[in-house]
């Protein structure tokens, strides 16, 4: 006799409405009509986020709740994750909404005739949005996930659309594609590691879930080494993901190779499940076995913002430097993280949700920017782009100083969060380094103005094109949500401390 | 009534008002920002006109919870100090919008940007004088960075970029070790009875020496910068050569004083025991400074460069009086913020008035100018003067507190210091010499002389700088009790004087 699997469909509802859409979605691109395709499938997806996050509101409450059996985890950091990565793909998806950024046939060969057929006669597919929708169910499920085969799926789930949807450019499609591949070998490999990680882990402790590799943890007879090449395998797995030194040689290409409205939604949605998963990781099983894995991971953080920071100087392209300021915020993040304090769980949320807007609006910017061929973000053609569409200058501007943690933009209040944590913990080498390293990067962020503002135009052909109006709501809500959070975050911070107490 | 936050909305308001009006309307957006500014100072004399000298600690406290979680408060609350500093400001703002009426026609935006910027600075000034919570004094620190930048940047000349981004890359760099520290601070009070950011509560911790001296560097390298110490001073002379001559006055006469106000706010006030390891040091520093500045505006060419080396000198002497650590020091050091404020605001005024005429502001191009153009000359010299510390000019009664207060300490330090005065003779006379006196030079014969608008700019300058230089008494009254009170919380004591070398 056996027991049926309670599933507790209300806790999972986000993660399955989200799911559901996504099939929805692919069911629609088989059967609506072309010419009205694109709105339905935008339609849908915003549909579909909006009423996942009503019922992910539902459940808010909740203290703990363990749903599938046991295999995900409802508690309080995972509801402010999974509304973080809801609201952030929700305004991601209006910019991904002007579909001119995607080709008009994926499996078109590149310049081919049959490329330029569908272009013209305005068959446009709109797969993006299914994708999107199944990267955000696995991104809502990697921070709940309390098993480690749990864990696995999610990031599967989320990785895969992914390494399509950055070879989906309209533009330049060749370097999308060089992107999507190049992301896809070196993701297998990451992923590959994980599991080797995870078998390691099952080894040392008999059990693939959280809890019971925690009670190994603190048990303290089952075999060290298998619990520190495990260790070592997952996290390898998940510093690929968010683009840590030495593992973040594909973020600058990926960065700029995938579509400028997907590299945005990949900075900011990609990393807050990342660092979800990894909070929960290290936080909840591996919090009694530190000593193993915090003065790497401390070396990693300083080294993974040094180097962030000091190369995205050299950059031309704005796509790039903003893919090596991420690398330089995974490293802030990391101070966060290892804090392992409370202070530190609820400042890295803080900076997930800070940085995930900002992000979305930046890179929102950078679609607007273009000329007959398309987007440019070559840094030099935005000479005197603030002589031209000050507003959008200005707007940007606001961004760059939220990335560089000036006062009264949501950076600052996550910058001071996160130091401050890791100050309280007793890491004041790595608040030194942070606080260097935000120097350092304000230097670039600065130039970007410099030459928006102070450089002379140069009679470039550039123009900014508002496609529609979502991507404007899109990144006027970004700023709204930056400068809020920068200057009264009172509220978004006070729902934070209470819920960010993980759960075993 | 809040008295400190009107006048710190008061700008911001009138900033807002200039947003709204169509971008043609550019000279209504003058009168708006004049008449904005001026109810400010009207403000601001009223507040000082209310202040009771007599009574202890902070006044007009405001006190509202900002940011609960990280026990943040949005509260204000003002000394003798902080009271003369605000009101100085307050002053200077309207008369650098009258003075530099036509400055905002040359910049890369219109005028209504270049106003909303100066009202927004204005308000950020106040704060950053107000503020009693450290974080908030932060907050403004940096955020009044950035309209600073644009003012630079986008209606400057020469380098103009250059100059802007290489001021606000030093003040970030400053400001983001202060961070580090204002961290430190904050996470030993929530170890020691809760965290806070409340001065006068941070200011009762004990903290030991070695943490101490570490945070203690953390705000002086950021004071350091922005009150340009000699070696970080390299920004200021780019800064204030590529500044417009109201934007010089507002970053030279107040931004830079921010430091100097932090030193003795926060730096002797949070850490007095190293405060003291500290003082040879900074003493030899501030020294330099002195010498430094003023070897190198006798050697300037350049007008604007000059009084900016001549404003690092003077810097040297207010951090040698804070760093004396005597009463006599300390109100010496404020009055000298003040002074120095309306000084180097009559020098700059005038020497971008007379270079915007000639069109180059090389000391050579000048010459002969006190026939051409006798009363900008005479005001030159007037403030000249002031600013080489002529008895009967405010800056000498200020100068001379200095020395003294620190004669009773650091008597060789007092006595280097004193060669400042007499290179400050050097560096003023000779400019005046080439450029006010001698033959007309070739391309001055026709310039004319100043008009009715800049005379009402700078009379108000010029009273102030006479008034103060033969009667201080009304800011020393107001100065005195803040400085005492300072330095007995940090348990200094003035050495007793000693009669005839018994």
């Amino acid at each position: 006799m056996s027991d049926t699997p309670v599933l507790q469909y209300s806790f999972l509802a986000p993660i399955l409405i989200v799911l559901g859409g996504a099939v929805i979605g692919v069911l629609l691109e088989a059967f609506a009509a072309a010419k009205r395709r694109a709105v339905l499938q935008l339609t849908l997806t915003l549909g579909t986020l909006f009423i996942a996050f009503l019922s992910l509101l539902r459940i808010r409450n909740l203290t703990s709740a363990k749903a599938a059996m046991g295999s995900v985890m409802i508690d309080g950091p995972t509801i402010l994750m999974q509304g973080t990565i809801l609201l952030i793909a929700f305004f991601a998806v209006m910019i991904i909404g002007d579909v001119d950024n995607f080709t008009a046939q994926a499996s078109a060969v590149p310049g081919s005739d049959e490329e330029k057929s569908a272009l013209q006669a305005g068959r446009q597919q709109t797969e993006i949005f299914p994708l999107t929708l199944f990267a955000v169910a696995g991104m809502l499920l990697f921070p709940a996930a309390n098993d480690l085969v749990t864990l696995f799926v999610a990031l599967e789930v989320l990785s895969l659309p992914l390494y399509l949807m950055a070879g989906l450019s309209r533009h330049r499609r060749l370097f999308s594609q060089e992107a999507a591949l190049k992301y896809f070998l070196l993701g297998a490999y990451a992923s590959a590691f994980f599991l080797f990680g995870a078998a390691f882990l099952y080894g040392f402790s008999y059990s693939v879930t959280l809890s019971g590799i925690h009670a190994a943890v603190i048990g303290g007879t089952a075999n060290n080494i298998f619990l520190l090449i495990g260790l070592t395998f997952i996290s390898l797995g998940l510093l690929f993901k968010v683009g840590a030194v030495p593992f973040h040689a594909w973020t600058p290409d990926v960065y700029q190779g995938a579509p400028t409205p997907i590299t945005g939604f990949m900075a900011a949605a990609t990393k807050v499940a990342a660092f979800g998963a990894m909070l929960r990781i290290y936080y909840v099983t591996f919090a009694e076995a530190n000593w193993n894995w915090r003065p790497i991971l401390t070396v990693i953080a300083i080294a993974t913002m040094l180097v962030g920071s000091i190369v995205a100087i050299t950059q031309r392209d704005i796509k790039r430097m903003l893919a090596y300021s991420s690398i330089a915020h995974a490293g802030f993040l990391f101070t966060g993280v290892i804090a392992l304090n409370k202070a530190g769980l609820a400042a890295t949320l803080f900076y997930l949700l800070a940085y995930g807007f900002a992000t979305i609006g930046a890179f929102g910017v950078i679609t607007l920017v273009r000329d007959s061929s398309g987007e440019i973000t070559d840094l030099n053609r935005w000479a005197g782009l603030g002589r031209r569409s000050p507003k959008i200058a200005a707007l940007f501007s606001f961004f760059l100083f939220a990335f560089a943690g000036i006062p009264l933009t949501s950076g600052f209040i996550g910058k001071f969060a996160i130091f401050t944590a890791a100050y309280e913990s007793g890491n004041i080498g790595v608040v030194v380094v942070g606080v260097l390293s935000s120097a350092i990067a304000a230097f670039f962020y600065i130039r970007v103005i410099v030459m928006m503002y102070f450089a002379d135009d140069n009679g470039d052909s550039l123009t900014v094109v508002i496609p529609s109006p979502l991507t404007s709501i899109a990144i006027w809500v970004s700023g709204g949500v930056t400068l809020v959070l920068g200057v009264y975050p009172t509220p978004v911070l006070n729902a934070i401390n209470t819920l960010a107490t993980f759960i075993r | 009534m809040n008295y400190l936050t009107s006048l710190g909305a008061l700008p911001l308001l009138g900033a807002l008002l200039i947003f709204t009006l169509p971008k043609s309307k550019s000279n209504s957006a003058k009168w708006l920002a004049l008449a904005t500014s001026i109810a400010v100072a009207f403000l601001g004399v009223l507040i000082a006109l209310r202040f009771e000298i007599d009574r202890p600690g902070f006044q007009f406290v405001e006190n509202y919870s900002w940011i609960p979680s990280f026990g943040i408060n949005y509260s204000l609350g003002i000394d003798g100090i902080a009271l003369v500093l605000i009101l100085m400001s307050v002053i200077l703002v309207p008369i650098v919008i009258v003075a530099g009426w036509h400055e905002s026609e040359g910049g890369r935006w219109g005028s209504k940007t270049f106003y909303i910027l100066i009202l927004i600075l204005e308000t950020m000034m106040i704060g950053v004088f107000a503020a009693t919570d450290v974080f908030l004094f932060y907050v403004f620190f940096e955020a009044m960075l950035v309209p600073v930048y644009f003012l630079i940047g986008g209606y400057g000349v020469g380098e103009r970029a250059a100059a802007a981004v290489k001021f606000l890359l030093y003040s970030l760099f400053g400001g983001l070790l202060m961070l580090a520290a204002i961290i430190g601070i904050y996470v030993i009070s929530g170890h020691q009875g809760g965290h806070t950011f409340d001065i006068e509560k941070l200011s009762q911790l004990t903290i030991d020496s070695t943490t101490q001296n570490f945070l203690f560097l953390g705000f002086f390298i950021a004071f350091a910068i922005k009150a340009p110490l000699w070696p970080l001073h390299t920004w200021l002379p780019d800064a204030a050569k590529s500044a417009t001559p109201g934007t010089s006055v507002l970053l030279l006469g107040v931004l830079d004083k921010v430091g100097t106000f932090g030193m003795i706010r926060y730096c002797i006030k949070l850490f007095p025991e190293s405060s003291k390891t500290f003082t040879p040091i900074i003493i030899v520093l501030a020294l330099i400074s002195i010498l430094y500045g003023a070897f190198l505006a006798i050697g300037q060419k350049d007008i604007k460069g000059l009084i900016a080396f001549t404003s690092i000198s003077h810097f040297g002497f207010i951090t040698m009086g804070i760093f004396a650590m005597t009463t006599q020091g300390h109100s010496g050091a404020t009055l000298y913020m003040v002074n120095h404020g309306f000084s180097t605001a009559a020098l700059f005024l005038v020497a971008g008035w007379i270079s915007k005429r000639r069109g180059s502001s090389t000391i050579a191009d000048f010459g002969g100018l006190q026939r051409v153009t006798p009363v900008l000359a005479w005001t030159f010299f007037i403030a000249g003067l002031s600013s080489l510390a002529l008895p009967g000019l405010s800056s000498f009664v200020s100068e001379f507190l200095v020395l003294v207060g620190t004669y009773t300490r650091y008597p060789v330090a007092a006595v280097i210091g004193t060669l400042g005065i007499v290179l400050a003779a050097l560096y003023i006379l000779i400019p005046v010499q080439k450029a006010l006196h001698g033959p007309i030079t070739p391309g001055n014969e026709n310039l004319t002389d100043i008009t009715r608008r800049e005379r009402i700019a700078i009379a108000p300058v010029i009273a102030v700088i006479i008034f103060l230089g033969f009667y201080p008494k009304p800011l020393l009254d107001v100065i005195n009790p803040a400085s005492v009170a300072t330095l007995t919380a940090a348990g200094f004591s003035d050495p007793a004087p000693t009669v005839g070398g018994k």
